[in-house]
């Protein structure tokens, strides 16, 4: 095989795995809901309910893609596309297992942060397009709710950087080979994992998509593919935030026995079922708990974080 | 290299000159946001990758993301860009083009002269860049924390509620 041949078998392979498990976890979300809530959920369509994704794939493609009168053409149509463009090119940087990966950048993590913060663009525009006031209260939410949790996580990363002493996710992981980063940054994995829920607006943070106050926030007035799009958006959200957790603070690909891939797979999976416990388990804070909580409290920690991170660096020189 | 720089230099002055003629304040922002991506790529080609990075999160990341909050909380509608399309008259473009033709010329006898007329560039490393930051313009970075400090005061002062 070339290299050129196996560069492009990587991307698609990556490419193809990525969008498989965004759609199955439209399935495993609500299993593990309905689990978790003394409840069946979605069982009857196939084995354990598993061809439930495709049943919501055709009803999503077959139903009526309105846009309506009201709207900014344009920008109505193109705000759904940048969210899942963002997403899916963040996972360009994640290596799978060792050499396999799209793209090893010697600014892989700054990537990650420039992409992520490019996602506002997408909740933000689909707010003031839709020209609805639920859903311009849902973008004003969702964008100032990302704006400020993306200085938290930008912050909490850079204790890992300065540690690994590099950018680059491959040279994070190889760092981790004797202590997973997770044990001298833990307060730099408590405040990306919280800020990576609330950067996906996940609940608890599902605040600009609150269906009792705001019908759907940003989204109320998507329909058909497009609204799809914004789900599905969500759902690789999920598994990158997942994917980069483990990357950067549980050792990425590295374990025994087992092959890297499968440890990176098991490792990635044990975060999204997290995803779904915290959504089963933890009420919504109020939008000014929610924002005070991040600058009065995750602020603070990583800053803090930084300061120790970099003064033991100094003492162990 | 040599394609993309050219490729990425002409989108980003049509954006430019998009950003400049529409009418509508949020689509002007997004060419706005192309323009700076454009940029960015600029910088990837030539070999300044970091800073690149630093474009995308700081300008088309964070400040034109607050752009678009404040004109989305000014709900502009039909009526300003029918204002705004009575602004730009052929007169207006005068000032602007004399001094554009101006910085032009120099950008030719900058090219059109010996190869000395063009500072080297030469790759400048993070730590470089930092070196210089809290060293020679420690002074520079102290005045634009003043100034980001008296932001920051003036800001929370306008936002304080008086009931107390």
């Amino acid at each position: 095989m070339t290299d050129t041949m196996r560069h492009l078998f990587i991307l698609f392979g990556v490419l193809f795995s990525v969008l498989t498990v965004g759609g199955l976890l439209i399935w495993l979300e609500r299993r593990l809901l309905a689990l978790w809530q003394e409840r069946y959920g979605p069982n009857r369509v196939g084995p354990f309910g598993l061809l439930q994704v495709a049943a919501d794939m055709i009803k999503v493609i077959t139903k009526e893609d309105w846009t309506p009168p009201f709207a900014d053409k344009a920008v109505f149509i193109i705000a759904p596309a940048i969210l899942m463009i963002v997403v899916v090119t963040s996972f360009a940087i994640i290596p799978w297992a060792s050499g396999i990966e799209v793209v090893d950048l010697n600014i892989g993590v700054l990537f990650f942060l420039g992409l992520s913060s490019l996602g506002v663009y997408s909740v933000a525009l689909a707010g003031w397009a839709s020209d609805s006031k639920y859903s311009l209260l849902g973008g004003l939410r969702a964008s100032a709710q990302m704006l400020s949790y993306e200085v938290f996580m930008g912050l909490s990363l850079m204790g890992v950087v300065m540690l690994a002493g590099s950018f680059s996710l491959r040279e994070i992981v190889e760092a981790q080979q004797d202590l997973w980063f997770v044990v001298p940054q833990f307060f730099g994995f408590a405040v990306f994992f919280i800020a990576g829920i609330a950067e996906t607006h996940r609940l608890p943070f599902d605040l600009p998509e609150a269906e009792s106050e705001l019908v759907a926030g940003y989204h109320s007035e998507y329909s058909g593919l497009k609204f799809g799009m914004f789900f599905a958006g969500e759902y690789l959200g999920i598994t990158l935030i997942s994917a980069l957790t483990v990357t950067l603070f549980f050792g990425g690909w590295s374990g025994p026995y087992l092959p890297h891939a499968v440890w990176f797979g098991l490792k990635t999976f044990a975060f999204i079922c997290f995803f779904v416990l915290i959504r089963a388990s933890l009420p919504r804070p109020r939008y000014d708990q929610l924002m005070s909580f991040g600058w009065k409290v995750c602020l603070p920690v990583s800053l803090a974080n930084l300061v120790v991170t970099g003064a033991w660096i100094l003492m162990m020189k | 290299m040599t394609i993309l720089f050219y490729l990425s230099a002409f989108i980003a002055v049509l954006a430019t000159v998009l950003v400049i003629t529409r009418t509508n304040a949020v689509h002007a922002l997004l060419y706005l946001i192309v323009s700076l991506l454009a940029v960015a790529l600029i910088f990837f080609a030539l070999g300044a990758p970091f800073v690149a990075a630093l474009e995308v999160i700081i300008y088309a990341g964070a400040i034109m993301v607050l752009f678009i909050f404040v004109v989305m909380l000014l709900n502009l509608g039909g009526e300003a860009t029918r204002r705004e399309s009575t602004l730009l008259t052929p007169g207006i473009w005068i000032g602007p083009s004399v001094l554009c033709v101006i910085l032009a010329g120099e950008l030719v006898y900058l090219f059109s002269g010996k190869p000395s007329n063009i500072p080297a560039p030469g790759a400048v490393s993070t730590k470089q860049v930092g070196i210089a930051l809290f060293g020679p313009y420690a002074l520079g970075v102290e005045l634009a924390s003043f100034l980001l400090l008296a932001g920051l005061v003036g800001a929370y002062h306008l936002g304080r509620r008086e009931d107390r």
